[in-house]
């Protein structure tokens, strides 16, 4: 079960500029630091620092392109941090399902 | 039943049973854990840890730890606990835990019962506007605008 990657991808969730820079990874095939740098108050340091953690939890990988280094988003890891979720919605409605048995018996 | 967003689950539930009832069927450890499927080793008392083992089936190896936080009788159950703490390799207790609370409110004859659990973006309370005002609400649904995205692009 991937439980350990859930609680990193939601860890890395966790955070209002992270995830400004994954939606702005998600409209490309690849961004270098540079270009999420431009147009942003983040300095180059804290961007990269941000990347670091998406890319430990999985939501994104990186690639060399000449001298850059292209981040891009991985949906998959978006997907299976969703689908955590859905299960944990899941298991909540059986044990409901229980628990009103169980009063109403 | 189902109603979420944001970074929560909420449930809604009506139960054909007095509020007292529901309230020991939360409370009484031995009943939670007869619904809940754990065997837990001691009462619920508020500021305290109780664990168990779960019963669920295929999940017994794991154990389940929760720290209570408010017992209000008949109207309020509130705990924290690790709900995706299911890899027995793995010490959770450093990270931070999710806050599941049970509300409980007369209705008609019966019972209903609200249960939210909250926490899954671990941003602080005081964060948390702020940030959900520049996301346009949590990151479960930035998950989805972003999954959307991707699948038209």
């Amino acid at each position: 079960m991937a439980a350990r990657d859930s609680s990193r991808v939601f860890a890395a969730l966790g955070d209002p500029t992270r995830l400004r820079l994954l939606a702005k990874l998600g409209e490309g095939n690849g961004s270098s630091i540079a270009s999420l740098t431009a147009g942003s108050k983040l300095t180059r340091q804290a961007i990269t620092k941000h990347l670091g953690v998406l890319r430990k939890a999985g939501l994104i990988r990186g690639r060399r392109r000449g001298r850059e280094r292209l981040f891009a988003l991985q949906p998959a890891a978006l997907d299976r941090a969703r689908r955590s979720l859905d299960d944990i919605s899941r298991q909540w409605d059986e044990a409901l399902v229980r628990l009103k048995a169980l009063a109403e018996r | 039943m189902t109603a979420s967003s944001t970074d929560r689950i909420e449930k809604r539930i009506e139960i054909d049973a007095t509020p007292a009832r529901v309230w020991r069927a939360l409370t009484d450890h031995r009943e939670f854990g007869e619904w809940f499927r754990v065997k837990l080793e001691s009462p619920f008392v508020p500021g305290r840890h109780t664990r168990g083992r779960i019963t669920y089936p295929g999940y017994e190896h794991l154990t389940m730890d929760v720290l209570v936080q408010k017992m209000e009788v008949e109207r309020l159950f509130s705990f924290h606990w690790h709900p995706y703490a299911v890899d027995p390799k793995v010490d959770y207790s450093k990270e931070t835990p999710t806050l599941v609370e049970f509300v409980l409110r007369p209705s008609g004859t019966g019972t209903l019962l609200v249960v939210t659990e909250s926490g899954f973006d671990a941003i602080p309370a005081a964060r948390r506007d702020e940030a959900f005002r520049m996301n346009s609400g949590g990151w479960v649904e930035q998950i989805r605008n972003i999954e959307k995205h991707v699948a038209n692009a």
